[in-house]
């Protein structure tokens, strides 16, 4: 076929491009749903509780992942840095992923549990009153506005829609009471979403604050269990590394 | 006596030559044309306003003066949609509905109604996008923030411009398809792919802005950059190279350099792009083998990037003195060089070992706005500056040529230091957050690369305040163009009646 013919026949023009541009993405992104070594079989990785996902929405409001990742890579610095390197299984419940890719900011793959609640809360208030040097933005406004929750339950229904393990059946209870221990299924099923929230958040004094359920309480929740779940100390090296 | 018949002649000629230009207006839909240019610069000047706000956020933070709406996060969309989809994009319906029509000799397909339909639905799309983004509505997609219903809306709007554009190339009255529609009908294939597979998402309620997406982390993260690098590779490569096919050769009134050269490169560059967008997830949790097709496809990419910047360069060999004359061959030619700079950077950072350095740090970011400010927008300053009086008829060109060179100065210096600047920022974290002691332990605390990166920072916002006043400076330089064009249309209609009455 002489490439005349391209030259002057749109409809094959269309049909040739259309091919030629369709292979590559057909390639690296259809084996992933089914080789099953992509995603580490792993224990603890679970779905978001309420409060954590709704931390997880502000979270994308704001814009966090233009400056920090949630990608720690296997080199020694970022282990000395961040710790152990990220698994895929650790962000798969993650709708959307939320890697990054510019650390203007440190990775906070693992940034749970390392400050405390009222570290976390002070520093998004005002960060250089606790890092001078630092250049990240002040927000006060989440300690002042009041959480919005009241769609909750939809924001679950949507999440289980993409195939995230919340439950709105005994059935899909059970399972997540086998999977996750039942004070976990609890938070986790549906129609329980907005008690459930709560009750997180006046559980724990997140912002310094019991009585309000405010932005901050949600974004503190989100940020202390970031990198939590999975004990390493229960796996060695060579596991993990069978995945890659 | 003799002196006035001549005067009246060539006033009597000119007039008529207005009139074959009136006779083209009608052959040819140029009004959306006008329309799509004159945008681009306003959402040019509004994004590239964005990106300097934000370059001065991160070298004074105080600038984020405790509003939520004008914080780094929220703003950084606002910059890239503005300048991709504002600027890039307009400029993009621009060019192409003008060269389909030239190249095709026929006029745009669908009246004047579809048409103008792609354009209220692009502006709409990229204004509401930017505001919402603002009031914190967005999918937390890099380079895919807007939310769903405007994603549906920007669908919509796409697949109009596709049947616009193949049904102008359907009922061309030339033989040829010339090789600009080959990678501008790339590019709106290409981009309907990637926006329609890269937003599938579930939303929270037929109420609500918000939306989770359908695929999560490994899955979620690939699909995400193999939209984020072909939009690099076909929004801002193939239909610039459209735009380069069409205006460089007009410009510098030669034809294109080699025929064969760009047909191999077009089909080499349409394949090889879709292959390499994993080489922004290199040693992450993505699987390796798919990591290591993208470097591997990363480096043969390079012949193709190399094949289409040597076609545009290589067509003005024997017209070199044009450089010394002409600053809209500067443009395009810069435009060209900086391509051919930032296509040879990619592969080398696409390597794995140079990503474990420069990952993650603002050598990539200096890397993309080499492509963006010195490819992008070199070549589309260089195109509007051919594109602009003959749209409004005006035969002397722009109103002032000393300002394109001023324009053209301020721009190169600006995207010099803008990358100089930021190759030190980038480098220069990446080394120290390698970099250990005698010890064994970590040389630098995180944040003490941040400090260290504060002078780079406000270099770099100088270099964008720089590129921003040539726009300005563009813009100006256009307006007055127009405003002659539509004096000297007075003046010819007066002296030819004139002519007419002796």
């Amino acid at each position: 076929m002489k490439h005349e013919s391209v030259e002057i026949n749109a409809g094959l023009l269309i049909v040739l491009t259309l091919t030629v541009i369709s292979i590559g993405g057909l390639v690296e992104i259809v084996p992933l749903f089914h080789i099953k070594d992509t995603v580490e079989e792993v224990k603890g990785v679970r779905p978001y509780t309420p409060l954590e996902l709704r931390g997880r929405d502000l979270y994308i409001r704001e814009g966090c992942y233009a400056c920090h990742s949630q990608m720690i890579r296997p080199f020694r610095d970022e282990y000395l840095r961040y710790g152990h390197y990220s698994l895929a299984a650790e962000s798969k419940y993650d709708h959307p992923f939320q890697w990054g890719s510019k650390r203007t900011g440190p990775d906070i793959a693992r940034l749970g549990e390392k400050y405390s609640d009222q570290w976390q809360t002070q520093h998004l208030v005002k960060p250089q009153a606790l890092v001078p040097e630092s250049i990240m933005p002040p927000y006060p406004w989440l300690l002042k506005n009041e959480l919005m929750y009241s769609d909750i339950e939809n924001r679950m229904k949507a999440l289980k829609a993409t195939g995230v393990p919340y439950s709105l059946t005994a059935e899909e209870y059970q399972a997540n009471v086998t999977n996750f221990g039942q004070p976990m299924a609890d938070k986790l099923h549906i129609p329980n979403g907005k008690a459930t929230l709560e009750a997180e958040a006046k559980g724990r004094n997140w912002d310094g604050d019991k009585e309000r359920i405010t932005e901050m309480d949600a974004m503190v929740a989100y940020l202390q269990m970031l990198g939590t779940l999975v004990d390493f100390k229960k796996y060695d090296q060579g596991y993990f590394a069978s995945f890659r | 006596m003799t002196m006035s018949t001549t005067a009246g002649t060539m006033a009597g000629a000119k007039a008529g030559s207005m009139a074959g230009k009136t006779a083209a207006v009608e052959q040819y839909n140029y009004d959306i044309v006008k329309k799509f240019a004159i945008m681009s610069l306003v959402w040019g000047v509004l994004g590239m306003f964005a990106g300097v706000w934000i370059a001065s956020e991160l070298a004074w933070p105080f600038l984020n003066f405790d509003v939520a709406e004008i914080t780094f996060g929220r703003l950084r969309p606002v910059h890239t949609t503005l300048v991709i989809f504002g600027f890039g994009g307009s400029a993009l319906f621009a060019t192409s509905y003008y060269i389909v029509q030239r190249t095709c000799q026929a006029r745009l397909w669908g009246g004047r109604w579809l048409a103008e339909f792609t354009f209220w639905g692009w502006q709409v799309g990229v204004g509401a996008g930017v505001i919402l983004y603002m009031l914190g509505f967005t999918q937390g997609r890099e380079y895919a923030e807007f939310v769903w219903p405007l994603d549906i809306a920007i669908a919509v709007v796409w697949v109009t411009y596709f049947l616009v554009y193949t049904m102008t190339l359907v009922k061309r009255s030339q033989p040829h398809i010339y090789v600009a529609n080959w990678f501008f009908m790339a590019f709106i294939l290409a981009t309907a792919l990637l926006h329609i597979f890269n937003n599938l998402a579930v939303p929270v309620s037929f109420t609500s802005l918000e939306s989770y997406s359908l695929f999560s982390g490994v899955q979620d993260a690939m699909t995400q950059w193999w939209y984020g690098h072909n939009a690099v590779g076909f929004f801002l490569t193939a239909a610039f190279l459209g735009m380069m096919y069409y205006f460089v050769p007009k410009q510098a009134g030669r034809p294109i350099y080699s025929y064969r050269l760009s047909i191999v490169h077009f089909w080499a560059l349409s394949f090889l792009y879709m292959w390499v967008g994993t080489h922004h997830l290199h040693w992450t949790a993505i699987p390796d083998w798919t990591s290591t097709l993208a470097a591997t496809f990363s480096i043969l990419l390079l012949l193709p990037s190399w094949g289409g910047m040597i076609n545009g360069v290589m067509t003005l060999s024997g017209a070199w003195d044009k450089l010394r004359t002409d600053p809209i061959i500067l443009f395009m030619i810069t435009a060209l060089s900086f391509y051919g700079m930032s296509t040879f950077e990619g592969p080398l950072m696409s390597l794995k070992s140079v990503n474990a350095l420069s990952h993650y740090t603002d050598w990539t970011v200096g890397h993309v706005h080499s492509g963006a400010l010195g490819w992008v927008a070199m070549i589309t300053f260089g195109s509007f500056y051919h594109l602009i009086p003959r749209l409004w008829g005006v035969a002397k060109g722009m109103h002032s040529t000393k300002l394109i060179y001023v324009h053209f100065w301020l721009a190169t210096i600006g995207i010099v230091l803008y990358i100089s600047s930021l190759w030190v920022a980038g480098i220069g974290q990446g080394l120290m957050l390698r970099a250990f002691d005698e010890y064994g332990n970590l040389g630098y605390t995180f944040i003490e690369t941040v400090t260290f990166m504060h002078l780079p920072y406000v270099v770099r916002a100088i270099g964008g305040m720089f590129f921003l006043a040539g726009i300005i400076l563009m813009v100006y330089n256009v307006y007055m163009t127009i405003a002659g064009a539509k004096r000297s249309v007075e003046v010819d209609v007066t002296a030819g009646s004139a002519a007419v009455a002796r």
